[in-house]
């Protein structure tokens, strides 16, 4: 049960790309892709993760008590954010592809240029 | 490449990376046995250094300070692409506005305390940021939201203000900026980009951390005002003429 956390970091991280690699909609793509990127909240905050720990915030539980690492948790904020950036990107993308040949099929769109 | 060649070629692949991900999981340590220095550092000095009761943002705006100047870059450059990517210029997106608003009075009137419900919590988020849980990132994004239902339950008109560029545009510089001027200042003091300038105050109030509060409330008004951005731009984009039967007058 130890590895479980891992496993399904992988797993959301797979599934995640089989789903971006075939996907029939530019939104659908997105939510993907949101997807794949949960992978790495998973595996950011399970590597952090300290038995028994408490969150890394002293309000009420005396300094020095057992604590997950603050540092996993900083860079899973800056993840979130990140992931919220690049699906606002690819939405307005997927807006201009839809403007510009009526379809969301990312094959729907292979064909036009310029 | 159609589909049935790339799922073709999908399949060996993430074949080949699950058992890459099974051998990298099988060499680290097993769940809650973290060994890592930092984690431990950090809460055991941040505390006692900056008075400042949630580890978690102080190693946000202080100790990794800089990395938080490059995420809201990152933000900042995000809205600036969706907004060029988005930007109307043959004016062929011109759809009638619904001026209209919701029928029901019940669903208005829940609406109406989410709005203010949110925009107590988010405020509450961004302001003790870095005392209990929270912070001007999440905090920022739920005030966004809160406003956001706003549009849902009331109308363009109702909703105008907070699409308006000419006040949005200059608060998202204050927000992006201010965090630069902060780490600035103490340039001009002789120390280091991002120092830590001001006193901590007392452990666990408002007056703690020093510099760390600012950049938190800057962070707050960066974030807030990009999601306001972002939904501005969409909304400007998708918004369709309603049938006269879905709404009231």
């Amino acid at each position: 049960m130890s590895y479980l956390p891992y496993a399904v970091a992988a797993w959301l991280f797979l599934v995640g790309l089989a789903g971006v690699a075939t996907s029939k909609n530019l939104i659908h793509l997105a939510v993907c892709l949101t997807v794949t990127q949960s992978a790495s909240y998973v595996l950011l905050l399970t590597v952090g993760y300290v038995k028994h720990g408490n969150a890394p915030i002293f309000k009420g539980i005396p300094l020095g008590a057992p604590a997950v690492d603050p540092v996993v948790q900083a860079l899973t904020l800056t993840d979130v954010v990140v992931s919220v950036v690049v699906v606002a990107l690819i939405l307005a993308l997927a807006l201009d592809a839809h403007r510009l040949s009526g379809t969301v099929d990312p094959d729907g769109i292979a064909d036009i240029s310029g | 490449m159609t589909r049935r060649v790339r799922i073709a070629l999908l399949a060996p692949a993430l074949l080949g990376l699950g058992t890459l991900f099974a051998w990298a999981i099988a060499g680290l340590p097993p769940f809650g046995e973290y060994r890592g220095p930092y984690g431990f550092v950090l809460n055991q000095i941040v505390v006692p250094l900056r008075h400042t009761t949630n580890v978690v943002m102080a190693t946000t705006f202080d100790v990794r300070g800089i990395d938080t100047m490059g995420e809201e870059f990152i933000l900042y450059a995000s809205v600036l692409g969706v907004t060029l990517l988005l930007r109307d210029e043959t004016g062929a997106r011109q759809v009638e506005r619904n001026t209209r608003r919701l029928r029901d009075d019940t669903v208005r009137l829940v609406g109406v305390l989410m709005v203010g419900g949110g925009l107590l919590v988010g405020l509450w988020l961004v302001a003790f940021g870095y005392i209990t849980p929270g912070g001007g990132f999440p905090g920022g994004v739920v005030l966004a939201g809160a406003i956001l239902v706003l549009y849902l339950i009331g109308s363009h008109r109702d909703y105008r203000p907070f699409r308006n560029e000419h006040v949005l545009d200059p608060l998202e510089g204050i927000g992006t900026g201010g965090y630069v001027v902060v780490g600035l200042a103490a340039l001009v003091g002789g120390l280091a980009f991002l120092t830590n300038l001001f006193g901590f105050g007392q452990t666990g109030t408002l007056a703690s951390g020093g510099s760390i509060g600012i950049l938190n409330a800057a962070a707050g008004i960066a974030v807030t005002i990009a999601m306001l951005l972002l939904f501005a731009e969409f909304l400007e984009t998708y918004v369709v003429p309603l049938e006269p039967e879905d709404v009231g007058s």
